[in-house]
C-alpha cells in the first residue's frame, strides 16, 4: 500500500527546493536561467508523459504531438490574430486535449507494441501537418514571432527574469496537479491497473475509460508545456513536434525515473543541461543521445533517482521516508510495456 | 485530370507499395513475428541505401549494390539483435528504447559520412528506358521494382510456410520454451530473423534508392510508412503486408497528387479507421 500521506521530509525538501529556485535569479546569469526555464517546460512535458508511462503503463511515443498543437495554436493565435495571453493560452491547451481525446479514441484500445507504434504514427500526423501545412503552419521554416506576452495587472513577461518565474510558477502548480492526482483515489487505480488489469476489472473499475482519462489528462497537462514554451522560445518549428521530441521527452522520465514524477523535472534538467553543455563541444547530439539511451536501458532502468535510491539503500541505513516524496517505480521499471 | 491521370498515379502508387513491401516484409518478421518494435527499420533503409550507393560508384554492378548493401546492414542486426536486444526478450519499452537509442547513432553517423545532400543510387542502363502502357508513359525502373516486390513476396511465402527452416522459425516464435525443448536453438532463430528483416529493409533502400533520394531524414520518413502497412495489413501476416502496402501507396500518391499539404493526413486518417473497425489489421489474427 502506498503511503498516501507523504512524510515531513518530503514537504520540507520540497519547500527548499522551490525556495532555492525562487532565489537563483538573484545570482545567476541569464544564461542559466535561459536553462532553467527551459528545464521547467521540458519538465511539464516528461512529468504528464510520466503520468502515462510510471502510473498506468502507457508508454507513448508521440507525446510531443500535445506540446507541439499547443505551441502551434499559440504562434498561429497570436502571430495571425493578434490574440492575447489568455485566451491564445486558454485555445492551445483546449486544442492540446481535443487532440488527445481524438488520439486517445484511436490509441487506447492497443495495448504494449501496438500502443507505441500506434502513438508513433498518430504523432507523425501532426509532425507532417507541422511540416507540409505550410499556409498555416509556415512548414519548414516554422512560426516566428510569437510575442512575449503581458499577463494584465502589470505583469508583462519581457525580461528573463520575469518569465523564469512565471514557468517557475506554472510547473509547480502543474507538478503539485499532477501529484494531487497521482495520490488520489483515480491515481490509485491508475496503478492497480498498471499492476493487473484483469484484477482492476474484476473488482468492477472500467479500466478503459480510466486509460482514456489520464491519457487527455496528460495530454491537458503537456499542451501547458507546449503553450509556455511557445511564449517563451517566441517560435515553433516542425523540430518541436519531431519523434526526436517524443523520444527526448520519454528518455527524461526514463533517466529520471520512471513512475517517481519530479523525477522527471530531474531527467529533464539533465537533457537540457547536457545537450547545451556538448553543443560548445560537439555537433553530433544526435549520436550521444542516442548512446544515452542505449545506455540508460542497459545500465539505469531505473532512472537516475531510482539509481540513487538503490545506492542509499546499499551505503546502508536507509533514511526513514527517503527524500523523494513521490512514490517508486514500479517492480517492472522499465520492463513494462 | 483524366484517365490517364489516375492511370499514372495508380501504376506510381502500385510500385512505390511493392517498394514499401520490401521495407514492411522485413517488419512484418521482425515487429509482426518477433513482436520488436523496431524503431532502427527506417534506418535500416537509409544504411542500405547509402552502402548501396558507395557501392554502386565503385563497381557500377547493380546487382552488387543490392547484394552489398543487404549484407552490410544484416550483419549490423543481426549484432543488435544478438547483443543487445536478446537479453530484452519480451521488454517492449526498453527494445523501443534501444533500437531507437540506435537509429538516432546510425541517422548522425550516417550525416557524418555521407553529407547532408539529397542523393540517389544511379539506375542500371537496362532498366533505364521507358515503357508506353496504353496512354501513358511507364518507366522501366518502376516495372522492375514491382517485379522485385512480387518475388520477395513468393519467396517469403515458399520460406514460411512450405519450408523445414519456415516451421522452425514459426515453432520458435510460438512457443519460444517448447522449440528449445526440441533442441531448437531460439536465439539462433532469432537473430537469423532479424538479419533477414533488415537485410530486407536495406536491399529496400538500395531498390528504393534509386527512384526516390536518399537524404538525411528518410529514415524516419519512411519508419511510420512501414508500421503502418504492418498494422493496417496485420501482425506478422505476409498477404497483409502486401495488402498494406498496396494501400499505403495508391494512399500516399493520391494524397501527394491531390491534396500536398495534407498528404501525412490523407495517409493516416483511412489507417485510423481501419483501425477502428477491425482492431487487428485486414489480415491480423485477433
Amino acid at each position: 500500500m502506498p503511503r498516501l500521506r507523504p512524510p515531513v521530509q518530503a514537504w520540507l525538501w520540497t519547500a527548499v527546493t522551490l525556495a532555492a529556485l525562487a532565489l537563483i535569479p538573484l545570482a545567476a546569469s541569464t544564461y542559466y536561467l535561459h536553462l532553467l526555464t527551459l528545464t521547467f517546460v521540458y519538465g511539464i512535458m516528461a512529468m504528464s508523459l510520466d503520468l502515462l508511462v510510471g502510473y498506468i503503463g502507457l508508454s507513448s511515443l508521440g507525446h510531443a504531438a500535445y506540446f507541439g498543437v499547443a505551441g502551434y495554436t499559440v504562434g498561429v493565435l497570436s502571430t495571425r490574430f493578434g490574440l492575447g495571453f489568455w485566451p491564445a493560452a486558454s485555445l492551445s491547451v483546449l486544442a492540446a486535449v481535443v487532440t488527445a481525446a481524438l488520439f486517445g479514441l484511436l490509441a487506447i484500445r492497443a495495448t504494449g507494441a501496438y500502443f507505441l507504434i500506434i502513438t508513433l504514427a498518430l504523432g507523425q500526423i501532426i509532425w507532417g501537418l507541422a511540416y507540409r501545412w505550410v499556409s498555416v503552419t509556415g512548414g519548414d521554416n516554422g512560426l516566428r514571432g510569437i510575442p512575449r506576452p503581458a499577463l494584465g495587472w502589470g505583469i508583462h513577461l519581457g525580461q528573463i527574469h520575469a518569465f523564469y518565474y512565471f514557468a517557475l510558477v506554472v510547473t509547480a502548480a502543474a507538478a503539485g496537479a499532477m501529484y494531487l492526482l497521482t495520490v488520489s483515489p483515480f491515481g490509485l487505480a491508475l496503478r492497480g491497473i498498471r499492476e493487473s488489469e484483469s484484477r482492476m476489472r474484476v473488482l468492477g473499475y472500467d479500466v478503459w475509460l480510466h486509460k482514456y482519462l489520464i491519457f487527455v489528462i496528460a495530454g491537458a497537462f503537456c499542451g501547458v508545456g507546449g503553450t509556455v514554451y511557445a511564449f517563451y522560445n517566441g517560435f515553433v518549428s516542425p523540430t518541436d513536434v519531431s519523434l526526436v521530441a517524443s523520444a527526448n521527452a520519454l528518455l527524461m522520465v526514463i533517466l529520471g525515473g520512471t513512475g517517481t514524477l519530479f523525477g522527471s523535472v530531474v531527467g529533464s534538467a539533465l537533457l537540457v543541461f547536457l545537450q547545451n553543455l556538448l553543443s560548445g563541444i560537439t555537433q553530433r547530439w544526435l549520436t550521444v543521445l542516442g548512446a544515452i539511451l542505449v545506455l540508460a536501458v542497459l545500465y539505469a532502468p531505473a532512472g537516475i533517482v531510482g539509481a540513487g535510491q538503490v545506492l542509499v539503500r546499499r551505503l546502508g541505513a536507509p533514511p526513514r521516508g527517503t527524500a523523494v516524496a513521490a512514490p517508486t517505480a514500479g517492480p517492472n521499471g522499465v520492463s513494462g510495456s | 485530370m483524366g484517365l490517364p491521370f489516375y492511370l499514372q498515379q495508380s501504376l506510381n502508387g502500385i510500385s512505390f507499395g511493392l517498394l514499401l513491401f520490401l521495407l514492411a516484409s522485413g517488419l512484418t518478421l521482425i515487429f509482426g513475428l518477433m513482436r520488436v518494435a523496431n524503431i532502427a527499420h527506417g534506418s535500416f533503409y537509409l544504411l542500405g541505401a547509402y552502402v548501396g550507393l558507395s557501392v554502386m560508384r565503385w563497381t557500377h554492378a547493380f546487382p552488387l549494390a543490392i547484394l552489398a548493401g543487404g549484407a552490410t546492414v544484416a550483419v549490423v542486426g543481426g549484432l543488435m539483435q544478438w547483443w543487445f536486444l536478446a537479453r530484452f526478450h519480451q521488454q517492449t519499452l526498453s527494445q523501443v528504447l534501444l533500437t531507437m537509442g540506435f537509429a538516432f547513432i546510425f541517422s548522425d553517423q550516417a550525416l557524418l559520412l555521407w553529407g547532408g545532400d539529397p542523393q540517389s543510387v544511379p539506375v542500371p542502363r537496362a532498366l533505364g528506358g521507358t515503357l508506353l502502357l496504353g496512354p501513358v508513359y511507364f518507366p522501366a525502373y518502376r516495372l522492375f521494382v514491382i517485379v522485385v516486390g512480387l518475388a520477395v513476396y513468393v519467396g517469403l511465402w515458399v520460406l514460411q510456410d512450405k519450408t523445414r527452416m519456415g516451421a522452425t522459425v514459426r515453432a520458435a516464435v510460438d512457443d519460444a520454451e517448447m522449440a528449445r525443448g526440441l533442441g531448437i536453438n531460439v536465439w539462433k532463430v532469432f537473430t537469423g530473423v532479424f538479419a533477414l528483416g533488415a537485410f530486407l529493409a536495406a536491399a529496400g533502400g538500395v531498390i528504393g534508392g534509386a527512384f526516390l533520394s536518399i537524404y538525411p531524414g528518410a529514415d524516419f520518413d519512411v519508419l511510420p510508412l512501414a508500421f503502418v502497412v504492418v498494422i493496417v495489413g496485420g501482425l506478422g501476416s505476409l498477404k497483409g503486408a502486401l495488402a498494406g502496402s498496396l494501400l499505403v501507396g495508391l494512399l500516399d500518391n493520391f494524397g501527394k497528387a491531390l491534396f500536398p499539404e495534407l498528404s501525412y493526413f490523407t495517409l493516416f486518417a483511412p489507417m485510423a479507421v481501419i483501425l477502428a473497425i477491425r482492431p487487428t489489421g485486414l489480415f491480423g489474427r485477433p
